[in-house]
């Protein structure tokens, strides 16, 4: 069976102007570009460009920053197209040509697991109608049916058995009129997409060869070291450049808007040292004053406010936990978190009265297009921004674009001359957008056999939305926060079917810079669940897993992971000597996650998670391999949440200025990650962040099942644990 | 001032206290070894002196002179071909890649040293930041490439 969809080149446009509104900026439909991206050779079309010599270009409008998206997208439109694998390549369209493009690749924005389920239905009819189109010319070449012609690995075959290869019709194919409809393969007819693939950007990465954006070298090229107000919202009040002009290298002492300084130099060491060394007096802004104290006082409040943003409700909670049994009643907190990627904010910019362009790293090169643009002075059309595989992005470079910004406002006082501004480690942990800090009651109400009568979960804190694109709140509501804990809908639903259920959200927004970090809501929404479900179960007497399984009926694809974690690690089978057990599962972003783990824990509170068995069902698993490391890392980037992970504030200003004060999971703390990649197959869920959530109940449960000790607030280094 | 990188002997012209590291990426234009802290805390910037795994952040131009060979991820060898380099190819160990040249060099110091390592002297040896979380792979890698040698 193939499925038949119409090509529509509308109902694409708005699906995706959405995404190219809400960056706050119009998208100007100029009129049917015929330009050709930057191959610069003939294309067969948006997606395909073949070279004579068989080579088969894809382009990839979502961005990789060690997801294994490229090689994912690439296998999928690989797959439609019915190419040889050894002979692709890709490249990335820039901003600029999709605008000049009616955004013909769709949305470059690289957050939420996005990356191959949201693009993956146009990427595969982009990959069938180039290959329709390849098989048309070679059937007029041969003045055959093209229904009668075959194709395998890049060679056409004719009805008499004439081949010929895609590089010798590529240019043909891209003359004719793309197919109105499509015949998308049936996943049964697969042969590219389930495979463990290598990936296609690993060579560059073990000979130094790949260029990131901050090693971006352009003929002229001055760099930038930047300060900018420590506190949110002060600005520049003073600053002597005088000082340091006359250190080696130094350019230019130059103030960056209101609230930044930067030393231009001919090497960033240079301007960095001359920057240490410039006088600067800051103003107060609206952070000064505020630190952590203060802070849980503001969401503490919140934890009994009678208003509230109520996410899901079903049946009376308040009724049924006022006529339980047994009430059970808990807070849990989770601090603020920094993305610490390991290559700091940095990008390069030229400008001129006509034109700007910036070579960066950014997870949204739309977005960094219209930061460019505004900080430019400049219309869209007259700027770009070329795209640079990023040194970890883990949503860091998915809203905000103020390193974009910068740079332009640094190369516009210097027009005609590249600029590279690079940000310290210590410059780029003071301007975090941080995992925002929330705190959670919950209440819950067990009848007299121990079940869950009624539950509510009542957050406090910091709204994402709110601090980055109020726009996008709901009258006042931010849905984000709700994250796993929906009643429906496909991308993250509650797995229990709890009778009297109320949750909500109390908003309380300290003046701290928020933003998307990996996991998002779904991190700390999964450790206040899955932790006191499992102080339920233990109250009512109960197994965890079997309390769990009892309210998991309706639930059959978050029963199916859990379950699957729980064979993996052994749960009816005492543990080895010394050994305890935690689990718990979750759904977010359009996948079903569970995870269960093995600890030890001395007298001491030192502890040692020996391993962790953790499973998806992602619907479709494109590259099984690929998602494994994604499952892996997660736990690297969770973990270091749950033992280390904790920004404080300190009169507005972060404290946390380094690794040494920030430490995050080494090999030495990284448990073995068993991962079970099981598609259940009719969706597409995401795989880069889905499994982070599972990483801190399933420890902490583990660790209350050796001690009896519930950690109710993180990172576990506040609770007098250590790593062994 | 004069260096050795990679078996060439070198001119730089940068300040004494310049660390090593922006002396190989913004004077020699060697940029695989790569910046991720600035204070010795992540291991991004692991290069070989005398065969030493070092993070060059954290060396000045003054500590270092023309006899000691420094050899960085551009001089690990001419084709990809050091046995971590084929074992990393083999088991796709980078994710975004960036802390890889460091994390390479660590290993392949290692292996130098021991050549057959066991999983405690990985985790000894191997403290560099892997914020991707490619830790398993690493140590996967290693044991892979002690095979190869
Ligand atoms: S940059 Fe040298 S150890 Fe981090
Ligand atoms: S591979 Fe990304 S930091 Fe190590």
């Amino acid at each position: 069976m193939t499925i038949q969809t119409k090509l529509s080149r509308r109902s694409f446009l708005v699906a995706s102007a959405a995404g190219g509104l809400s960056l706050g900026f119009t998208l100007p439909f100029a009129g049917q570009a015929a330009a050709q991206a930057a191959g610069q050779l003939p294309e067969v079309n948006a997606w395909v460009v073949i070279r004579p010599d068989d080579t088969v270009v894809i382009r990839i409008g979502r961005q990789e920053m060690g997801q294994g998206t490229l090689t994912g997208l690439a296998q999928i439109v690989a797959e439609e197209l019915d190419c040889d694998w050894d002979k692709v390549t890709t490249e990335y369209p820039t901003p600029g040509e999709n605008v000049a493009r009616e955004r013909v690749w769709g949305d470059f924005g690289t957050a939420g697991s996005r990356g191959i389920r949201a693009s993956q239905q146009y990427m595969r009819e982009g990959g069938a109608a180039a290959r329709m189109m390849l098989v048309q010319a070679a059937a007029n070449r041969w003045d055959v049916d093209a229904t009668k012609c075959t194709v395998a690995n890049s060679v056409i075959t004719g009805p008499d058995g004439q081949t010929i290869s895609f590089g010798e019709v590529a240019e043909d194919a891209g003359k004719l009129d793309p197919p109105s409809e499509v015949a998308l393969k049936d996943p049964s007819e697969w042969k590219l997409i389930g495979q463990p693939v290598k990936r296609l950007d690993t060579v560059g990465k073990v000979d130094g060869s790949q260029v990131y954006s901050i090693d971006h070298v352009m003929e002229g090229m001055l760099n930038a070291a930047i300060r900018r107000a420590p506190v949110l919202g002060a600005k520049v009040a003073s600053f002597d450049a005088e000082a340091v002009s006359a250190m080696p290298g130094v350019k230019h002492v130059l103030q960056v808007g209101d609230d930044a300084i930067a030393v231009v130099a001919d090497t960033w060491w240079r301007a960095k040292t001359a920057l240490e060394a410039v006088p600067v007096e800051w103003t107060d802004g609206e952070g000064t004053g505020f630190d952590m104290p203060r802070i849980y006082a503001m969401l503490e409040d919140g934890l009994t406010a009678e208003e509230a943003f109520v996410g899901n409700q079903q049946g009376d909670a308040k009724a049924a936990i006022e006529g339980a049994a047994q009430v059970v009643e808990a807070t849990y907190h989770v601090p603020y978190q920094h993305h610490a990627t390991m290559e700091p904010m940095n990008a390069t910019a030229i400008w001129t009265p006509e034109r700007c362009e910036v070579w960066t790293a950014t997870q949204n090169a739309e977005a960094a297009l219209a930061a460019a643009s505004t900080a430019a002075d400049l219309p869209i059309e007259a700027c770009d921004i070329h795209r640079i595989n990023l040194g970890g992005g883990f949503g860091r470079r998915a809203t905000m674009q103020d390193f974009v910004t910068q740079a332009v406002l640094i190369a516009k006082q210097i027009p005609g001359t590249p600029i590279k501004m690079i940000w310290s480690r210590e410059e780029d942990m003071l301007h975090g957008t941080l995992h925002p800090i929330t705190m959670c009651k919950m209440t819950g109400g067990l009848d007299a056999e121990g079940n869950l009568a009624g539950l509510h979960m009542r957050i406090s804190g910091q709204s994402i939305l709110a601090g980055v694109r109020p726009e996008g709140l709901r009258e006042g509501m931010d849905p984000i926060m709700f994250q796993g804990l929906n009643h429906d809908g496909d991308e993250g639903r509650l797995g229990y079917t709890i009778p009297n259920l109320l949750v909500d959200h109390a908003m309380r927004n300290p003046p701290v810079m928020p933003g998307f970090w990996r996991g998002v809501c779904n991190n700390q929404n999964a450790f206040y669940l899955e932790s006191f479900i499992d102080e339920l179960a233990h109250a009512a007497g109960r197994d965890p897993l079997e309390f769990r399984r009892a309210l998991m009926a309706d639930h059959p694809k978050h029963l199916a992971v859990l379950n699957a974690v729980a064979d993996g690690i052994g749960w009816d089978t005492p543990a080895p000597e010394g050994m305890y057990r935690g689990l718990c599962q979750h759904m977010g972003y359009g996948s079903y996650v569970a995870a269960a783990a093995e600890v030890s824990v001395d007298d001491n509170g030192r502890f040692k998670i020996h391993r962790i068995v953790a499973a998806t069902d992602c619907g479709t698993a494109v590259n099984p391999q690929q998602i494994a490391a994604q499952i892996e890392g997660s736990f690297s980037f969770g973990l270091s949440a749950s033992i280390y992970g904790e920004i404080t504030i300190t009169d507005g200003k972060v404290n946390e200025e380094n690794f040494d004060t920030y430490p995050v999971v080494t090999m030495h703390e990284m448990p073995a990650v068993e991962s079970i990649v099981m598609p259940s197959g009719g969706f597409w869920g995401g795989v880069g962040e889905p499994t982070i959530f599972a990483a801190t109940p399933a420890v902490v449960n583990a660790i209350f099942a050796a001690t009896g000790k519930r950690i109710r607030n993180l990172p576990l280094s506040n609770n007098g644990m250590s790593h062994v | 001032m004069k260096l050795m990188v990679n078996g060439s002997v070198r001119d730089v012209d940068a300040e004494p206290d310049t660390p090593l590291l922006w002396v190989l990426r913004e004077q020699l234009g060697m940029t695989g070894t790569k910046f991720g802290c600035g204070i010795a805390a992540c291991g991004a910037c692991t290069v070989h002196l005398d065969g030493m795994p070092v993070r060059s952040c954290s060396v000045q131009l003054q500590d270092l002179d023309e006899t000691q060979e420094i050899v960085t991820i551009e001089g690990l060898s001419p084709d990809r071909s050091h046995p971590i380099q084929q074992a990393w190819v083999e088991l796709d160990v980078p994710q975004c890649g960036y802390c890889q040249s460091g994390q390479i060099m660590a290993a392949a110091a290692l292996l130098a040293e021991t050549p057959d390592p066991t999983d405690d002297d990985i985790i000894a040896a191997m403290t560099n930041i892997c914020r991707c979380g490619t830790y398993n792979r690493i140590k996967a890698g290693i044991k892979r490439a002690a095979e190869l040698s």
